[in-house]
């Protein structure tokens, strides 16, 4: 087969970070290539650099065995390679057509838009994506599947030659997926050439000739998908073996702490499990699949129209953030920055904020000196380093901003905590830390539910693990019978206990 | 000397009243008499306290339009019934409600509603004015010449060992509002919600009632300031109060408190206050006319958000 562009050797390095390490991506005429990798292999680094939002430390990219380099997306664009991104960006309030060629209005002689071409050429690349819909349609009032289409239109009318899908499905019914993948064997019929990211693995035998799979911001291999299966593509997304990063803590577990029973609104379908005193439960799935719905379900952030929480074999009755914190649960947002901190307030305050009842006077005085004492407290035992516990949050690394969210969070004495993506964005060494907290927290009989996409830290951590599909459990696995593979078929759909 | 210049704006507003007003007391004898001092405070009471109120609206990300419309009906509502001969103990009170309630009503739009601040407290400006307007059928209320009018007119005018009763009033207010933001849980979480609502709330604050006290907060000391006015003139005027709202807000954010929500403090505000009261009395001892004072606030409040900006 032609290549029609190649990276090669691409290597990318942020300030501490090595994101891409000579990673190679050969996109060929006519084809549809799967790029692979776990979330964090490098995936969109990658075709951030491809499209010129990055500039790569080293490396090559070549098209049509031309040496190139793409300074911006406007650079890409004159290269005829257009992005579809994950989280679309359309104007809501303006029709399909405005949409399409926004910035890029055909004018007339007297710079009046020509409002006649602007439809009938939009009417035309509808046309080629079958979309039976009137381009003067507002998009506001398209479906999901519908927008997606109209992004792709978007990159057409760029005349692109090279389109990069980056998980076109996430948000799209069977039926809309099926109507794409019609488009894009089109396409591929038209000579165009796809790169498609999906982390739904049927997906990639339906529709792409080629993978490449990518690790730790590493090339592991480029295959044809025809000599490939499900398993190997597995094995090679995730395969690290589980390092000294998590010692292993043997507890005697305690009663059950926490059981829910058919939890139900509109992100997790009927959802039930126990957890038990001093035993950490792992959720692992797919970014999307429901896991931090259902935290803030249990935590009150969200309704649930149905099922029950017990805690301790009480039923509760949870409506609010601050109900559950009453009844002993807290949760550990997965976004620090958007959910977890304020960031203009400083360690202290952010650290005392959920418990300030407990530092308050009945003249609702906050009591100072007993209010620093506390959090003096745990930025010691916790090892918080901070120049002063009146330093503003936002000056701390990402690996103590988690330990005074974690802090906050066991200032109210929980019974059970509930940690969502713990280490995501910490450096390595911090990671240890965090991991050697939650084991201590565990073993003082703390019960802990831990969501992370990081399997090898699922594995590594947990004493039983959930994996949720589509807003389901679709597998319970005990800690000896988990293995990177099994989570990561249960967390794609192939296998689903019934 | 060496100056730091993380406290020069760090202080910047402090430090650019003071110049000024060392710059008008070299320029104009009579600028620093204690009668004109007394009588800038004075001045800048009424729009100072109003603004103590925004300020913690305004921390919280929020805005209150609506105070200048509640300073008008407040006012109409006391005149009234310090006219009929109430009790100004019980005459204040009510005002003080009537304040109080019109801001909860802001709160409850705002959280229950879920209204933008801004288009929330403009209907019940609006409202509140139209209100005032049926009530006083657009003529002004005097307050009477009875024995209560008499005491209720000492709010406004009175002196206390030679000091402005209005000058208390502030001073006592200042002290409520940073003992509020600094020591208690209700302030700490004026900022929290300011700084970041979301994570307040998942932090397990009850951030809509938090608000709503927070506009209510902000309908009592606007009701308190139109007491007072109503008080100083001895009658209510159906107009009194317009354009207040602004006032206050140009004080909130000259002293240093972002619109953004989260950052500020009330001394800034008292600060903002005072260097929009001494601007409008030093062009006033200038005789410079009220039109050409317009611009001069504008091109101050101009000036104080450039120079924030910079500071990012």
């Amino acid at each position: 087969m032609k290549k029609i562009l190649e990276m090669k050797n691409i290597s990318k390095e942020f300030p501490g970070v090595k994101a891409l390490s000579g990673v190679n991506l050969t996109i060929y005429h006519g084809e549809v290539m799967a790029l692979l990798g776990e979330n964090g292999a490098g995936k969109s680094t990658l075709m951030k650099i491809l499209t010129g939002v990055y500039q790569k430390t080293a490396g090559e990219i070549y098209l049509n065995g031309k040496l190139v380099k793409f300074n911006s997306i406007n650079d890409s664009q004159k290269a005829k390679i257009g992005i579809i991104h994950q989280e679309l960006n359309l104007i809501p309030n303006l029709t399909i057509a405005e949409n399409i060629f926004l910035g890029r209005e055909p004018i007339n002689t007297f710079k009046k838009i020509d409002w006649n071409k602007l439809y009938s050429e939009a009417d035309q690349l509808l046309d080629l994506l079958n979309m039976k819909i009137s381009s003067k349609e507002l998009v506001i009032n398209l479906s999901i599947g519908q927008r997606q289409m109209v992004e792709i239109a978007k990159t057409l009318s760029l005349d692109a030659q090279i389109i990069i899908m980056d998980e076109p499905t996430d948000a799209l019914t069977d039926k809309e997926t099926e109507s794409l993948f019609k488009v894009i064997r089109s396409l591929r019929s038209q000579g165009k050439s796809i790169v498609y990211i999906s982390h739904r693995l049927e997906e990639i035998f339906q529709i792409c000739d080629r993978a490449t799979i990518l690790r730790d911001g590493q090339f592991i291999e480029e295959k044809e998908v025809k000599d490939l299966d499900q398993n190997e593509i597995i094995e090679k997304m995730v395969g690290r073996k589980i390092s000294e990063q998590f010692p292993t803590v043997k507890v005697k577990k305690g009663n059950v702490a926490l059981e829910v029973n058919g939890l139900t609104n509109k992100f997790v379908k009927n959802v039930s499990f126990k957890l038990q005193q001093g035993e950490i439960l792992g959720i692992a799935g797919l970014m999307g699949s429901g896991r931090t719905e259902l935290a803030k379900t249990i935590c009150g952030a969200i309704k649930k129209e149905s099922g029950e929480i017990l805690i301790e074999g009480e039923r509760v009755n949870i409506s609010s953030t601050q109900e559950a914190i009453k009844k002993g649960i807290n949760y550990v947002s997965e976004d620090r920055k958007k959910d977890g901190l304020v960031l203009g307030l400083s360690v202290k305050e952010n650290m005392s904020l959920s418990s300030l009842k407990e530092f308050t006077n009945q003249f609702s005085k906050i009591d100072s000196i007993e209010e620093e004492k506390v959090v003096d407290y745990y930025i010691k035992s916790i090892n918080i380093k901070t120049p002063s516990k009146n330093q503003l949050i936002k000056n701390l690394s990402g690996g103590n901003q988690q330990k005074v969210c974690i802090s906050k969070s066991l200032m109210c004495k929980p019974k059970i905590l509930i940690l969502d993506e713990p280490t995501r964005g910490i450096d390595v060494g911090a990671k240890k830390e965090i991991y050697d907290l939650i084991n201590n927290l565990k073993k003082e009989g703390l019960s802990i539910i831990m969501i992370s996409s990081e399997i090898t830290e699922i594995l590594g951590m947990s004493d039983r693990i959930l994996v949720m599909h589509e807003g389901r459990i679709s597998g319970e696995l005990p800690e000896n019978e988990a293995t990177q593979e099994t989570i990561m078929s249960y967390a794609v759909g192939i296998k689903e206990e019934k | 000397m060496k100056v730091n210049k993380d406290f020069l704006m760090k202080y910047k507003s402090v430090l650019g009243l003071i110049v000024f007003s060392v710059i008008m007391a070299f320029v104009n004898d009579r600028f620093l008499t204690l009668s004109n001092v007394l009588n800038i405070f004075r001045q800048t009471s009424i729009n100072a306290i109003i603004a103590a109120g925004m300020t913690f609206v305004i921390l919280t990300g929020g805005i209150d339009l609506s105070v200048g419309s509640i300073v008008a009906i407040t006012g109409a509502v006391v005149a009234a019934l310090i006219a009929g001969g109430m009790n100004v103990v019980l005459a204040v009170l009510i005002g003080l409600i009537t304040g109080l309630l019109a801001g909860a009503v802001n709160g409850i739009i705002i959280n229950k509603g879920k209204v933008q601040p801004f288009i929330a407290t403009l209907a019940i400006m609006t409202l509140l004015r139209g209100a005032t307007l049926v009530f006083t059928k657009g003529k002004p209320i005097s307050i009477g010449y009875e024995k209560n009018a008499e005491i209720f007119n000492k709010i406004g005018a009175g002196y206390f060992l030679g000091i402005p009763i209005p000058i208390y009033i502030l001073v006592a207010v200042f002290i409520a509002a940073y003992y509020i933001l600094k020591h208690t849980r209700l302030g700490r979480y004026t900022y929290a919600i300011g700084g970041n609502e979301e994570a307040s709330k998942l932090s397990g604050i009850n951030t809509q009632r938090i608000k709503t006290y927070i506009y209510a907060i902000s309908g009592v000391l606007a009701a308190l300031a139109g007491i007072i006015i109503t008080a100083r003139l001895s009658s209510a005027q159906p107009t009194a109060g317009s354009g207040y709202e602004l006032d206050a807000i140009a004080a909130v954010v000259l002293g240093g408190t972002s619109l953004a929500g989260g950052v500020g403090s009330v001394i800034g505000t008292v600060v903002g206050a005072l260097i929009i009261g001494v601007l409008s009395n030093a062009l006033n001892l200038m005789n410079v006319t009220s039109y050409y004072q317009l611009m001069a606030k504008g091109i101050v409040i101009l000036i104080a958000v450039l120079l924030d900006r910079k500071d990012r």
